[in-house]
């Protein structure tokens, strides 16, 4: 049964260098972008800049983890802006006037369990997410755009609209702290950093090591066989969801200790660049593929581009253009890849003879 | 008849898919004024043959020939505007559109190119409705439709264009006998109009009442082909089948164990009232094989679908080990020893874009899992173990499983059935789809796994599977169980018979996939 096949056999070097050099496109593209402005930008490569930069890529890497699970999933998240947003206004609220009992008392919180309970918020509203798609058959990108208002306009109803201003918290409760989370560090590099470098082992691990992830990238490649392999398909969706609200809420917190405020308007469009850090990093939309590296490798491109465009004095309405640019770039090249990928695999199966 | 004109021929057509050869050098030529038909088993070829000429797809090596000039079809688009149209056997119809709207699809009647003349569309639809005597209203949304009534838009659809040559891929398949009747003095009529008809069908007498010349398929290479005179059902069966019967190697003599499952008085409601499954009940003991034997939509698809979960609302009892199976996850299922190998291998059996490995091992994976750690090196050398017991040609494990021949995935599917280490198996059609070398080397596996006392439960529209493979077959019709016979003593005609209860007239012999 072997007819006339497309030469089989001869050993592809040339194909497989290729492979390997798209696979590692976004790595590529990282340390094109940080080679260019090393160059380019003067200060670039100093360690204050080095820092500076890495904290501002960890909010959106926080994020486009989260996200990337629920795309591999086949679904999207729109709602993790409003989620910051949400989850920094609930912090503030809770640091600044405790929760009113409505007896007379009212109880106050220290800083850890403020944390705890903003987490809960974002896990919440990431159940929501879970409980729509899954048991109300809500599509993803409806489902989580009504939660995207429903999230900011609480938000914005917390406070009538203003911001939540002097968040020093009080020694007396235990919630002196809260300005830590964004202020201090361990050897020098923020929290904000050791929490994305803490989420991105314990993702990738996830991932890669643990039949959650197996059957989380089971779900996107295929629901219907997924189900009846015996993966409980609606539970993983409710934890992708529920994951991505977790994130959600870190970044919320980080933000609102950051600035020692907490304004309803925060994270606005921050889903826009979780979602382009995670395609970018080779995720696609249909489900079934993407890796936690190359959401974080996505996420610094993107950072660096931004940064490194502010320190050469580019304007910023040319940055989205250039950013755009890339994210379109990104998806043509990983088209080529699948294609390319899926023929070298074919014709290895070709050249066993059958 | 014999001196019609030939529209379209077909010479040395090749045409290779990954893994399978589709079509092996074949000739074929359609004549004008006649109905050609073309038969053969499933995955002969018929598709592949008739998706060449209708430009879907291209061939490999060989050359389509009309009116002795090569032509080359690259699109539906380019054969359509040679005059061929094709009745396809999957429906493509729009549900959420009109019948007019889908009788016209592409080629919209307009004024000016821009506005939709609905109202001329609107009779003309009307039109191809009083000719093919149906009262479908031109309005109707599609998806509203029976099934049959679907397929009649469907011709009409390919009517409407006024085909020189019209190919029909079993458009018989959802009809019922008047409306087979129909259409049968539909195509009598266009053959006195000129028109060349193809005409696919797995009913063999109904081939033989309407048909003019006769090709057989096997395999991807012809095996018959001359004019309908003198042709009889065990001409075709013969060119069909071969000679030398396929070896389905014969049953591993053993003994049956206790009875390991049983299914008491199982009825999954059908919405639109009625019962999909009609009061089942069955036992089947280790190391046995039953077969389940029915046309199209007789249930049996969905029986097992009750048996792993699918359906809430099924009532009635299974049990395994004389146990009650009443775990409402599928998860449960399978973990009380219960596997299944699904129809459809690319949407329900295999997760495509996943490799080979991860498609394998993905029903038990916490075998490999201790307490939430997957251990890979296990998973891998459990994959590498099943996937030389199985004799899955596979270049790497880490491949998708999307770059095998339909037949070694199928097998990827057994071995993870198997590696869920079930008690019983069950397998819907499992050799659809699959070349004849593989078909028999799954065979093998199912003969070899009930020696082992696994008690297998599968499901065949294939007549001479279900005869040569079966301990005990049963056969279903209209969601209930209508004939049950021993391997060694079932005949024919009776199994076709019961397979034929309830359905309106019943055809002596009707094989049908």
């Amino acid at each position: 049964m072997t007819p006339a096949a497309p030469s089989p056999a001869t050993p592809m070097g040339g194909d497989a260098f290729l492979l390997l050099l798209l696979r590692l496109r976004t790595f590529i593209a990282l340390i094109a972008v940080f080679a260019f402005f090393a160059m380019a930008a003067p200060n670039f490569l100093s360690a204050a800049n080095m820092v500076i930069l890495a904290k501002h890529v960890s909010l959106n890497a926080i994020l486009a983890i989260g996200m990337t699970f629920v795309i591999i999933t086949g679904g999207i998240d729109l709602s993790v802006g409003s989620i910051v947003g949400l989850c920094g206004m609930v912090a503030g609220w809770l640091v600044l006037y405790g929760i009113d009992l409505q007896i007379g008392y009212t109880v106050f919180f220290n800083t850890f369990e403020i944390i705890l309970i903003v987490l809960l918020v974002g896990m919440v509203v990431g159940a929501i997410n879970g409980f729509l798609i899954t048991r109300l058959n809500v599509a993803p990108f409806i489902a989580t755009l009504g939660t995207l208002y429903v999230a900011r306009g609480l938000a914005l109803l917390s406070s009538d609209g203003g911001t939540f201003a002097n968040l020093r918290g009080n020694a007396e409760y235990g919630s002196n702290s809260f300005t830590a989370i964004g202020a201090s560090g361990l050897l020098g590099v923020p929290w904000s950093i050791w929490t994305m470098v803490a989420l991105t082992c314990a993702a990738a691990y996830l991932a890669a090591r643990t039949p959650l992830g197996r059957h989380i990238y089971a779900v996107g490649g295929n629901e219907r066989g997924a189900a009846l392999s015996g993966v409980k398909v609606n539970r993983v969706k409710m934890f992708v969801y529920m994951f991505s609200g977790f994130c959600a809420a870190i970044v919320g917190l980080i933000i609102s200790s950051q600035l020692v405020a907490s304004h309803p308007a925060t994270g606005e469009t921050f889903e826009l660049n979780a979602i382009a850090a995670a395609v970018l990093g080779g995720t696609s939309m249909s489900g079934g593929r993407g890796r936690i590296a190359g959401t974080i490798v996505g996420a610094f491109v993107i950072g660096i581009l931004a940064d490194g465009l502010v320190m050469m004095g580019v304007s910023s309405f040319w940055q989205t253009v250039i950013k755009g640019l890339v994210i379109i770039a990104a998806v043509v090249v990983d088209q080529a890849q699948q294609r390319l990928q899926a023929s070298v695999a074919l014709r290895q199966q070709a050249a066993l003879g059958k | 008849m014999s001196t019609s004109a030939i529209g379209l021929s077909i010479r040395g057509a090749t045409k290779v898919y990954p893994g399978t050869l589709a079509l092996d050098a074949v000739d074929f030529d359609v004549r004008l004024g006649s109905v050609n038909v073309l038969v053969g088993e499933n995955g002969a070829g018929k598709s592949t043959l008739m998706k060449v000429i209708a430009g879907v797809e291209q061939l490999t090596s060989g050359e389509i020939l009309m009116d002795g000039k090569p032509q080359h079809f690259a699109s539906t688009g380019e054969a359509a505007a040679h005059g061929i149209g094709i009745i396809f056997q999957e429906l493509n119809l729009f549900p959420n559109m009109t019948v007019a709207e889908n009788i016209f699809i592409g080629r919209e009647r307009t004024r000016g190119g821009i506005d939709i003349d609905a109202a001329s569309q609107r009779a003309a639809a009307r039109e191809l409705m009083t000719r093919l005597e149906h009262a479908i209203e031109p309005d109707a949304l599609v998806g509203e439709l029976r099934i049959g009534e679907q397929q009649i838009v469907e011709i009409a659809k390919a009517l409407s264009q006024d085909a020189r040559i019209l190919i029909m891929d079993e458009p018989t398949s959802a009809l019922s006998a008047p409306e087979v009747e129909i259409l049968f003095r539909v195509i009598a009529d266009l053959r006195r109009r000129g028109v060349g008809i193809v005409y696919i069908s797995h009913r063999l007498e109904e081939l033989i009442r309407i048909g003019d010349w006769i090709t057989v398929l096997r395999d991807g290479r012809i095996t018959g082909s001359r004019a309908m005179d003198g042709v009889d059902v065990p001409w075709i069966v013969r060119n069909m089948i071969g000679a030398a019967s396929k070896d389905y190697a014969k049953t591993e003599e053993h003994e049956f164990g206790a009875e390991i499952f049983s299914a008491e008085d199982i009825c999954l409601p059908r919405q639109g009232g009625g019962m999909t499954v009609d009061h089942v009940s069955f036992a089947l003991r280790a190391g046995e094989i039953v077969g389940i034997y029915g046309l199209m939509g007789a249930g049996r698809s969905e029986l097992f679908e009750c048996i792993m979960a699918q359906h809430p609302h099924a009532t009635g009892e299974f049990r395994l080990d004389g146990r009650p199976l009443d775990e409402a996850s599928v998860a449960g299922r399978i973990a009380r020893g219960i596997a299944l190998i699904p129809e459809d291998r690319k949407t329900q059996g295999t997760i495509q874009i996943m490799s080979i490995r991860e498609n394998m091992s993905l029903a038990c994976l916490r075998d490999f899992t201790r307490l939430f750690h997957l251990d890979l090196a296990a998973e891998r050398a459990r994959v590498r173990d099943l996937v030389r017991d199985l004799a899955i040609k596979v270049a790497s494990p880490e491949n998708p499983i999307s770059s095998l021949s339909g037949g070694n995935q199928q097998k990827v599917v057994i071995g993870k059935a198997l590696m869920t280490k079930p008690r019983v198996l069950l397998m819907d059609e499992p050799s659809r789809g699959i070349d004849v070398g593989a078909k028999a080397e799954v065979f093998r596996t199912m003969r070899r796994l009930a020696a082992e006392g696994l008690g297998i439960l599968f499901v065949t529209s294939d007549l001479e599977e279900v005869m040569s493979l079966s301990d005990r077959i049963l056969v279903m019709s209209n969601g209930r169980i209508t004939g049950e016979f021993l391997g060694s003593e079932a005949d024919e005609a009776a199994i076709v018979a019961a397979s034929a209860v309830g359905h309106a007239p019943t055809p002596s012999r009707e094989a049908h996939a």
